[in-house]
């Protein structure tokens, strides 16, 4: 185990060393930023409205949950980028054999992968995080709401990487890898609008859906059944992509 | 002594193609086999399958004891593996590679800054330890990936290309490292440069087309190329007849204007008697010559009545 923790300082470490993350950073950082002052000023202009209203919104449902929401929809789109090269960009510099020959085993290596790339995400959702904090400076916050959206977010960003770096390990290419996470992630996100026709409704694609689960945990209510299908998530796409990797001995 | 590699009957197919066919060699301790062959003759592919970075298609391949399939890890723990393209991160400097490549090896940290500059300093790196390796100079990378592969003082080193894209006083000093480590370690390199062979291995192996069709000690090797035969120049012409009287000669072969070459068997050498006949007989011996057969020689000798 302290070897994947090795080699996830050292994918953590190298994602410093290239302009990628800082400028998923910076970028990030911008437009969030701009949709959470955007919130926070629909907030002002009808806070009056609110006060008269019985059981209305509150700062947490109308700034948190948006931002949040948002925040997943463009990480979305990001995490491919951050996961492309994981294991692809490895086999295709031939780094790969020195993971292969060391006395490490495929699991630790994918784990170590994982765990790198999940951090910087969570350093993310940690930047976002402090965006609404700062409005305790002036006003309250529902904390139990934000801590969930914080849940749900982070939940979401861990499926998120597991399907970027198992198409990592399948890809040749790491854009190709890149366009197969999103077109996964996008297909999981818009699974349940078949849901808004009438007599369209479908269980089983309910349940797959990752928008209706993140929903849930953000809304506040945090039931196992979520929890386990974020988990469940994670430990597929992981499996799925130890054992790739474990083929890779096999090719040809 | 314990063998550190044992390879039975190892083949690999890529699809339908057969790149490595039922191998079957051993490595001792002190040992350094270098593995000859032309492109395309399964040398890489073998020395994948040895460094676990390759499933071979059947066979056995033990390390240090350990079976490389069924106990990886154990059996990984003593291996030092050079790549054909020397695996480095491009984005780190020399020292911060070898630090993540010892961690990956399991050494604990207090053990490592002793390890790193012992191997910075045998593969001549010191000066430029600080410097980040996508600027280094091919030979510089190449040496990098070869510290890469001793740092952890393995037992089996595999080397597969050592001294490509080296620079011929570089050449010079790995070979010497590579004697050196032998005497401790058990090596596996594969070149196809002859000499390399002739100055750094104790062991010869010729592969070709997947099939190993020469393993023989570089001593065993060296009587083989003494092919029996000298060459013979006098003054004045040489009556071939009574040379030919002469026991354990084999065939005489005029080759210009008095000179001779004289085959014989290998049981016995007759050089002594061919120079004693041409003085008595008074025709002016002006050179003898053994000759001897060059590796390329055996090389392409084997290599072509393959294929």
């Amino acid at each position: 185990m302290s070897i994947a923790l090795v080699i996830a300082t050292r994918e953590f470490k190298s994602l410093f060393l290239s302009p990628l993350a800082w400028t998923i950073l910076a970028v990030l950082q911008g437009i969030l930023g701009y949709l959470f002052l955007n919130q926070v000023e629909t907030f002002t202009l009808i806070q009056t409205k609110l006060a008269g209203m019985e059981g209305a919104p509150g700062l947490t449902d109308i700034v948190v949950t948006p931002l949040f929401s948002n925040a997943g929809i463009i990480l979305l789109l990001v995490t491919p980028l951050l996961t492309m090269r994981l294991i692809c960009e490895e086999r295709r510099n031939k780094t790969l054999s020195l993971l292969l020959s060391a006395p490490i085993s495929d699991s630790n290596i994918i784990i170590g992968k994982y765990l790198g790339t999940l951090g910087f995400l969570l350093l993310i959702v940690a930047l976002i995080a402090f965006m609404p904090l700062s409005l305790l400076m002036g006003g309250e916050l529902d904390n139990g709401k934000l801590l969930a959206n914080i849940l749900a977010l982070c939940l979401l960003v861990a499926g998120f990487s597991a399907v970027g770096l198992f198409m990592s390990t399948i890809a040749g290419h790491p854009t190709v890898a890149a366009i197969g996470s999103i077109g996964i992630l996008l297909l999981l996100w818009i699974l349940d609008w078949t849901n808004s026709i009438k007599d369209q409704r479908s269980e089983l694609f309910e349940y797959l859906s990752i928008l209706r689960h993140f929903q849930t945990i953000q809304s506040g209510q945090i039931n196992t059944m979520d929890l386990c299908y974020f988990v469940l998530f994670i430990a597929t796409f992981l499996l799925l992509s130890i054992r790739c990797l474990a083929n890779e001995r096999f090719q040809k | 002594m314990a063998n550190l590699i044992e390879v039975e009957h190892l083949s690999r197919y890529y699809g339908k193609y057969c790149a490595v066919n039922n191998i079957s060699f051993t490595l001792e301790k002190g040992q350094v086999i270098g593995l000859l062959g032309p492109n395309g003759a399964g040398k890489t592919t073998t020395l994948q399958m040895l460094s676990g970075n390759l499933a071979p298609s059947s066979g056995v391949i033990k390390i240090n004891g350990f079976n490389l399939l069924t106990s990886p890890l154990k059996a990984k723990r003593s291996l030092g593996y050079l790549p054909d393209t020397p695996s480095l991160y491009k984005d780190l400097n020399v020292y911060e590679f070898l630090y993540y490549c010892a961690q990956l090896q399991g050494i604990t940290s207090q053990a490592i800054n002793p390890m790193i500059h012992k191997t910075l300093e045998r593969c001549g790196l010191e000066t430029v330890s600080e410097r980040l390796m996508a600027n280094l100079s091919k030979g510089f990378q190449q040496r990098v990936g070869i510290a890469q592969a001793i740092l952890h003082n393995p037992e089996v080193i595999i080397l597969d290309e050592p001294t490509s894209g080296l620079d011929p006083i570089q050449i010079k000093e790995i070979r010497t490292l590579i004697k050196e480590l032998g005497e401790a370690h058990g090596i596996i390199l594969s070149t196809h440069i002859l000499p390399e062979i002739q100055e750094t291995c104790t062991h010869v192996q010729i592969i070709n087309k997947g099939q190993i069709i020469l393993n023989e000690s570089i001593l065993d090797l060296n009587q083989t190329m003494h092919q029996n035969c000298v060459q013979v120049i006098t003054r004045l012409p040489v009556d071939i007849a009574v040379l030919s009287a002469i026991p354990d000669i084999t065939r005489i072969e005029p080759i210009a204007h008095n000179r001779l070459k004289i085959h014989y068997s290998m049981t016995g050498n007759p050089t002594h008697q061919i120079a004693e006949t041409i003085i008595a007989k008074g025709w002016g011996l002006e050179e003898i010559t053994p000759i001897k057969k060059s590796m390329e020689d055996i090389f392409l000798a084997l290599t072509q009545v393959e294929s």
